[in-house]
C-alpha cells in the first residue's frame, strides 16, 4: 500500500467511526425517538461484532499447515486465565506471551 | 468552573489511565513491529479514538487497498456507538460547542462514565463530561505514541505479537458472555462469520459476513416480536 493510499484508509476508517457517532445527534435532534430496529441493533450487534472479530483475527491462521492450532491453545488459554482471574490485562499479556512462545519456540 | 470540573473528573479516569497506557503501548508496539513510523499510531488514536478498530486497521493497511470496505468495517466495528449517542441524545444537550468533541471522543470508556456518573450539582455538567472524554483521549494518544517509540529502543523477537489483538477480542467475548443472558447474538456473529469465511475466504469474507448477522437479526426480531405478541394476547 502506498502512503496515499494508507491515508485514504484511514480516513475510510475515521470516516465510518465517526458516522456511528455523530448519526444519532443528526437523525434525531431534539427529542426525536428512533425507529425500535435501529435501537434494537445498538443491543444486539455489540455482541455479534466481538465474534466477528474474534474469527477475523483467525482468517490467515486457518489456512495454514496448522490450521490455527497455535491460536486455539493460546484462545483456550486466555479464556481460561479471564474466567479465573477476570483481570484484562492479565488476561491479554499471559495469552499473548504464551502464543509468541508457541510461534517462536515450538512450532516454529 | 473548569477547575473543579477537571477535579471531579480525574479520579473517575485514572482506572482507564492505566489500561489505555498498557493497550495504548501494545497498540503502537504493534504498529512499529510491522514497520510502521510513530506518526501511524499517533495520529491513528488520534483521528479514530476507538481501540478495537486501530488494531483492526492496522492489518488493514498490511492488505489490499479497499477503502469502502475499510469505511463499512469502521460502521459495524462502531456500531455500538449509534446505541451509544441514542443513550446520550438528552446528556449531550445545552453543552454548546463543547458537544462536538463530546460527540467525536465517545470511545466505550467516555461514554460509560458520562452515562452512568452525575457529578455534584455545584459542578458544571457539561465541563465535567469534557474533561472525562479529554483526560481518556490524552491517555490513549500517550499509549499509542509510547509504545510506538519503545518500538526504537526495546528489541527482541516480535514474532506472534499481533495475537494481542485476538486476545483482547477474546476477552471481551468473554466479558460479554458473562454479563449477558442471551447468548443469541454473540452466537449469532461468531457462527455467520465462520461460514461466511469458509464460503468466501480470508480476503472477503468480511462484507457478506456483516451483512448476513444484520440480516438474521431482522429475521429473529420479526419472529420475537411475533412471539411477544402472541404471548400478550394468550
Amino acid at each position: 500500500m502506498t502512503t496515499v493510499q494508507s491515508v485514504v484508509t484511514i480516513a475510510a476508517v475515521v470516516l465510518g467511526t465517526m458516522l456511528t457517532r455523530f448519526l444519532p445527534f443528526l437523525l434525531f435532534p431534539e427529542g426525536k425517538r428512533p425507529p425500535r430496529f435501529i435501537s434494537y441493533l445498538g443491543t444486539v450487534l455489540p455482541y455479534a461484532v466481538i465474534g466477528l472479530l474474534v474469527v477475523y483475527c483467525l482468517k490467515d491462521a486457518l489456512p495454514t499447515a496448522l490450521h490455527g492450532l497455535p491460536e486455539l491453545i493460546a484462545i483456550l488459554f486466555v479464556v481460561l486465565l479471564h474466567k479465573w482471574k477476570h483481570n484484562m490485562l492479565l488476561s491479554i499479556c499471559g495469552g499473548t506471551a504464551l502464543y509468541m512462545f508457541l510461534v517462536q519456540a515450538i512450532f516454529a | 468552573m473548569k477547575k473543579q470540573a477537571f477535579k471531579a473528573a480525574l479520579p473517575y479516569t485514572l482506572p482507564i489511565c492505566f489500561g489505555f497506557l498498557f493497550l495504548g503501548m501494545s497498540y503502537g508496539f504493534l504498529m512499529h513491529s510491522k514497520g510502521f513510523p510513530f506518526v501511524y499510531p499517533l495520529f491513528m488514536s488520534l483521528f479514530i479514538f476507538a481501540g478495537s478498530m486501530e488494531f483492526v486497521t492496522v492489518n488493514l493497511l498490511l492488505s489490499a487497498f479497499h477503502p469502502l470496505s475499510a469505511f463499512l468495517l469502521a460502521l459495524m466495528v462502531n456500531a455500538r456507538h449509534l446505541f451509544y449517542g441514542i443513550s446520550m441524545l438528552d446528556k449531550y444537550k445545552n453543552c454548546g460547542p463543547k458537544k462536538f468533541y463530546l460527540i467525536y471522543g465517545m470511545c466505550d470508556e467516555s461514554f460509560s462514565i458520562n452515562c452512568a456518573v452525575t457529578p455534584p450539582p455545584e459542578i458544571d455538567r457539561g465541563w465535567f463530561m469534557f474533561f472525562v472524554t479529554l483526560l481518556n483521549h490524552i491517555y490513549w494518544v500517550s499509549g499509542a505514541t509510547l509504545g510506538a517509540l519503545l518500538g526504537y529502543v526495546i528489541h527482541f523477537d516480535t514474532t506472534g505479537i499481533e495475537f494481542v489483538m485476538t486476545a483482547l477480542f477474546v476477552v471481551m467475548l468473554v466479558g460479554q458472555w458473562e454479563e449477558a443472558d442471551d447468548h443469541r447474538p454473540a452466537l449469532t456473529g461468531i457462527v455467520c462469520s465462520l461460514v461466511c469465511l469458509l464460503l468466501f475466504g480470508g480476503d472477503r469474507f468480511m462484507l457478506p459476513a456483516m451483512a448476513l448477522i444484520v440480516l438474521c437479526f431482522s429475521l429473529g426480531r420479526h419472529k420475537i416480536a411475533r412471539k411477544e405478541k402472541e404471548e400478550a394476547r394468550s
